[in-house]
C-alpha cells in the first residue's frame, strides 16, 4: 500500500518556515503547491522522485564517493519540493546584492591600488597585510572594465526573526549553478501543471547571461572573442559543472596543459595547431593559476598566463586576488564598506560578526564560546570552526587558546535558527534547515540570477547543509511580478 | 548557403577523447558480437564447446594474459575473461568503463544525449556485471542488448553531431577499430575451420561460416550477393566490400573519407602521415582480388593488415594528439598564412 505523502500532519515547530506561516497556513506563493502536493494520488510523490532520482543519475550529475573501491557514484540528492520566493521578498535581496557586490568590487580595486580605505582609518592596516588571500602580485593591476568579481555565489541566510542575513562572499570559483539550472529541468518535467500555474521565473538563460559577461571582457578590436573554461580536471569534484557551463555555452572547456604561452599571447592546442585565446573562465584558484607567479608546484596552470594577463592581452573571471574579500575578518567590514564607497546604507544586513582582533568583541567572544560559532578566517567548508552549543568543554578551551594565539585569525557569530522548507524524508514530510546562494554576474551591469541554489540540510536537525556531510538541494522558485517573464514548462535542453 | 570557416579547430585532448571513446564502445561491441555468435553456435552444437570458446581468446590477442589468470578456456572463464574482468583492459566492461571516462572529459563537446546513452550503457553492464555470472537465456539477451546499446549510441551520436571534426575523429575511431575487429575474426576462424580438411563443403563447415558472417551481421547481405557460402567468397566479402560497413575496405574507405575532411585537404592527395597511410591502404584494397590474398595466405594479408592499421593509428597520435612544445607556435602561424 504505498504512502500518502502530503502537508496535512506538518509541523513548523516555531521555526521560521519558507512554505507555510506560523499558524501553519501556506504562504500566498506556496498554496498552489500545497493544494497541488496533497491532492496527488498516493504513492505518486513517491514515485515522482524516484523518477527524478534516475533521471540524475542518467544525465551523469554525479559526484564520486572517494575511499569507496567500487568508485561509486552518488546523485547529489534532490528533494522535489521547491523553496518559493515571494516577488516583494526577492526584490529586496537582488537589490541588497547588487549593491554589495558594487561595493565590493570598489574594494578590490580600492586594495590593490591607493587603498584609501585603510588610509581613512576605516579598514585597520593589519587587518588587510594579515590576510592570507591578499594577493601582492595583484598590486596596480588594473583588470578590463575595471570588473574584478565577475561571478560571485553569496550565502544568505534567514534566521529565527524571518529577516535575510548574508553568511558569506564566495569571490572566488563559488559552485553549484549547474544543479540550479538541472534542478530546475527536473522539476519542470516533474511538475508541468503546478510549475506554470506558480508563475515561476526563469533561471534558463543563465549561460547566455555568462557568456555575455565574459565577451564584456574581450579586447575591444576583437572581433568573436575565443572564450574559453579553465577546469583543473575531471578529478574535481565541480568537474561536472564546468563541463556543463563549457557545453551549455558553446566554448571548449580546458585543462592547463591545453594552454600554453608565447610572444606575449595565449593559445589552446589543436589539431588544427595553436589558437589565439581571449577570455578564460578560470575554475581554478589563484595558486595555482600559473606557477611563475604563485604556487611553483602546480601542475594545473599555465606559466607566464599572470604576465599575459597584467598586458591586457588576455581576460581573467575572476580576477585574481579577488580571495581576500572571501576572508571572514575583511566580511565583517562590508557594510562600513558599503557606506563608504556608495554612501549607501547596507540594505542586506551581516550576520552580526564579532570581530576578535578588537579587545572588546574578543573578551565578549571568550565569555561566551558555549553559545556562539567561532570561524577561522581563512578557512571554508566548515574547517577550523567551533559551534559552540554542540562543543565540549575541552573544543571550547581549545579555541580560547586558538583565538589568544592569533585573534586576527578568528570571528564569532550568534547561533542562527536557520529557516526550514518541508522536505520529503522517507514516506513523510518534515521541516528541515536551508540556506540559499544566489550568483550575481557583473558585465555590463549587475545581473541576479532569480532565486540561486537552497541547500538543504536532510539530517534531522542538522544545520549543516554541504554535500560532503548529508547536503541536498532544492529547486528555488522566484515568484514573478505582473511584468515579468515566467519559466516555460517546456523547455529542451 | 554561405560558406564559413568550414571547419573549426578542436582541441587535440578533446579530439583524443572522442576517438578513443568511439573506439571503446566499438569494442565492446565486437566483443559481444563474438560472444554472441559463439553462444548461438553451441546451441547448434553442444558437444566439445571448448573448443568453440579458444578461437575467442586467440581474437582478442591477449592469450598470454588469458592462461595466466584463467588456465584453460572453458565457457565461464572466457565469458568472465570477455565480459566482466575488471583487470583485463579490453573486456566489455573495461571497454565501456574506458569510453564513458574519455566521454566525462569531453561530455561538453559531444552532445547530451550521447552522453547520456554512453552512461546508460555503462550502468547497464555494470549492473549486470555486479548480479554476477549470466545463465541460460539472459546470457544470450545481454549481449544482444549490449550490440543494441553500441547500436544506439553510434545511431545518436550520427544524428545529434555535426559533421565537424568531432564527429569525423569518433567515425575515425570506429571505423578503425572495426576493420581491426573484422580481420581478427576472419583470421583466427580461417585458422580453426580450414585445417579441417574433411569439413570443407558439409554442412558444419556452411554452419560455422556463417557464424562467421553473423557475428558482423554479415550473414543475410552476404546471402544476398552470393546465395551459396564458399571460403573464397567469405574472403572476399569481409575484405573487400566497399558497400557492406563491417567489411574491411569499407571501414577503411570512410576513415580516409573522414581524415580527409578533418585536415581539408581533396581526397586522393595527402598532408600528412595519416592521410598518406590510409589513401596507401585503401587503394590497394580497392585494387586487390581475393584470388591473390587466398594465394599469399590469408593470415599473412590479414596480419599485414592489423600492421597498417595500427601505423595508422600511431600516425593520427602523433599528427593530431601529441602536445606539441610551445616552441612551434610561432612555425604553425607562419605555415597557418601560406594555407
Amino acid at each position: 500500500m504505498p504512502q500518502d505523502i502530503t502537508f496535512h500532519d506538518y509541523q513548523t515547530e516555531d521555526y521560521y518556515d519558507e512554505l507555510f506561516d506560523a499558524q501553519g497556513r501556506p504562504r500566498p506563493g506556496a498554496v498552489l503547491l500545497a493544494e497541488k502536493i496533497n491532492s496527488l494520488p498516493p504513492g505518486e510523490l513517491a514515485q515522482r522522485r524516484d523518477e527524478i532520482d534516475r533521471a540524475l543519475l542518467r544525465m551523469g550529475i554525479t559526484f564520486t564517493v572517494y575511499g569507496d573501491d567500487e568508485g561509486t557514484e552518488k546523485i547529489f540528492p534532490f528533494d522535489v519540493i521547491p523553496r518559493i520566493i515571494e516577488a516583494y521578498e526577492w526584490n529586496h535581496i537582488e537589490a541588497g546584492l547588487k549593491q554589495r557586490i558594487a561595493a565590493l568590487n570598489l574594494f578590490l580595486n580600492d586594495i590593490y591600488h591607493d587603498q584609501q580605505i585603510v588610509h581613512e582609518g576605516i579598514l585597520p592596516a593589519d587587518l588587510l597585510e594579515k590576510a592570507k588571500s591578499y594577493r601582492r602580485q595583484c598590486e596596480g593591476l588594473s583588470p578590463p572594465r575595471g570588473i574584478w568579481c565577475h561571478i560571485t555565489g553569496t550565502d544568505l541566510v534567514r534566521g529565527g526573526d524571518g529577516a535575510i542575513y548574508v553568511l558569506e562572499d564566495n569571490l572566488r570559483c563559488p559552485s553549484g549553478v549547474s544543479y540550479v539550472l538541472q534542478n530546475r529541468l527536473v522539476m519542470k518535467r516533474s511538475f508541468p501543471q503546478v510549475f506554470e500555474a506558480s508563475r515561476v521565473r526563469p533561471v534558463i538563460d543563465y549561460p547566455s547571461r555568462l557568456y555575455q559577461t565574459l565577451t564584456h571582457l574581450a579586447r575591444e578590436h576583437v572581433g568573436e572573442p575565443t572564450v574559453v573554461v579553465l577546469t583543473p580536471g575531471i578529478y574535481n569534484s565541480a568537474y561536472y559543472e564546468h563541463s556543463f557551463l563549457a557545453q551549455q555555452m558553446g566554448v571548449e572547456l580546458v585543462e592547463g596543459r591545453d594552454l600554453a604561452v608565447k610572444d606575449g599571447f595565449v593559445y589552446m592546442r589543436t589539431t588544427d595547431g595553436f589558437e589565439r585565446v581571449d577570455v578564460i573562465y578560470r575554475r581554478i584558484d589563484d595558486d595555482f593559476i600559473d606557477p611563475q607567479a604563485f604556487r611553483k608546484d602546480s601542475m594545473l596552470g599555465v606559466p607566464g598566463l599572470m604576465d599575459v594577463y597584467r598586458r591586457g592581452r588576455v581576460a581573467l573571471a575572476n580576477a585574481p586576488g579577488t580571495g581576500v574579500a572571501d576572508d571572514k575578518v575583511i566580511y565583517a567590514f562590508v557594510p562600513e564598506m558599503i557606506r563608504y564607497y556608495l554612501n549607501e546604507e547596507p540594505i542586506l544586513p551581516n550576520v552580526p560578526t564579532y570581530v576578535c582582533s578588537r579587545e572588546e568583541d574578543r573578551n565578549y567572544v571568550l565569555a561566551n564560546l558555549d553559545k556562539l560559532v567561532v570561524k577561522a578566517a581563512n578557512e571554508a567548508g566548515g574547517y577550523g570552526m567551533l559551534v559552540g552549543p554542540h562543543s565540549t568543554k575541552e573544543q571550547q578551551y581549545e579555541f580560547a587558546r586558538l583565538i589568544a594565539n592569533d585573534p586576527r585569525n578568528y570571528i564569532a557569530q550568534p547561533t542562527l535558527a536557520l529557516s526550514r522548507v518541508p522536505t520529503v524524508v522517507g514516506d513523510k514530510i518534515e521541516g528541515r534547515h536551508v540556506d540559499l546562494r544566489p550568483y550575481i554576474l557583473y558585465g555590463e551591469d549587475i545581473w541576479v540570477l532569480p532565486g540561486g541554489l537552497t541547500r538543504v540540510a536532510l539530517k534531522k536537525g542538522s544545520l549543516v547543509v554541504n554535500s560532503s556531510q548529508g547536503g541536498g538541494s532544492k529547486d528555488t522558485w522566484v515568484v514573478a511580478m505582473n511584468e515579468q517573464q515566467i519559466a516555460e514548462s517546456e523547455t529542451p535542453l | 548557403m554561405t560558406l564559413e570557416k568550414a571547419s573549426f579547430a578542436m582541441l587535440s585532448r578533446v579530439a583524443e577523447s572522442i576517438y578513443w571513446m568511439a573506439r571503446y564502445v566499438e569494442r565492446a561491441e565486437n566483443t559481444a558480437r563474438f560472444i554472441d555468435v559463439t553462444l548461438n553456435v553451441i546451441l547448434d552444437q553442444p558437444e566439445n564447446t571448448n573448443q568453440q570458446w579458444d578461437p575467442l581468446v586467440q581474437t582478442t590477442g591477449d592469450v598470454e594474459f588469458f592462461r595466466e589468470h584463467y588456465g584453460d578456456s572453458t565457457p565461464e572463464n572466457v565469458l568472465r575473461f570477455l565480459t566482466f574482468d575488471a583487470e583485463y583492459p579490453n573486456s566489455i566492461l573495461s571497454s565501456l568503463n574506458a569510453a564513458r571516462e574519455n566521454a566525462r572529459t569531453v561530455r561538453e563537446a559531444i552532445s547530451s544525449e550521447a552522453w547520456e546513452q554512453l552512461n546508460s550503457f555503462y550502468h547497464f553492464v555494470k549492473r549486470a556485471a555486479s548480479n554476477g555470472r549470466l545463465n541460460g537465456p539472459a546470457q544470450i539477451d545481454f549481449y544482444q542488448e549490449v550490440k543494441q546499446h553500441s547500436h544506439l549510441f553510434n545511431g545518436i551520436l550520427d544524428a545529434t553531431l555535426p559533421r565537424g571534426k568531432g564527429w569525423h575523429f569518433a567515425n575515425l575511431g570506429r571505423l578503425l577499430e572495426r576493420a581491426d575487429k573484422t580481420s581478427r575474426i576472419l583470421d583466427v576462424k580461417y585458422f580453426t575451420l580450414l585445417p579441417n580438411a574433411y569439413d570443407v563443403g558439409t554442412t558444419l563447415d556452411d554452419l560455422q561460416w556463417s557464424a562467421v558472417l553473423r557475428s558482423v551481421s554479415a550473414f543475410e547481405a552476404f546471402r544476398k550477393r552470393y546465395h551459396t557460402i564458399t571460403v573464397h567468397r567469405v574472403v572476399e566479402f569481409l575484405v573487400l566490400d566497399g558497400r557492406f560497413p563491417r567489411a574491411i575496405s569499407f571501414c577503411v574507405n570512410w576513415a580516409n573519407d573522414s581524415v580527409h575532411q578533418i585536415v581539408g585537404s581533396p581526397l586522393g592527395a595527402y598532408r600528412n602521415e595519416p592521410e598518406q597511410r590510409l589513401g596507401r591502404l585503401r587503394a590497394e584494397l580497392v585494387y586487390a582480388d581475393v584470388d591473390s590474398i587466398i594465394n599469399r595466405g590469408l593470415h599473412e594479408v590479414v596480419d599485414d593488415l592489423q600492421r597498417q592499421l595500427n601505423d595508422v593509428g600511431s600516425a593520427i597520435h602523433e599528427t593530431f594528439f601529441a602536445m606539441r612544445p610551445v616552441e612551434q607556435i610561432q612555425a604553425t602561424q607562419v605555415q597557418q598564412q601560406y594555407q
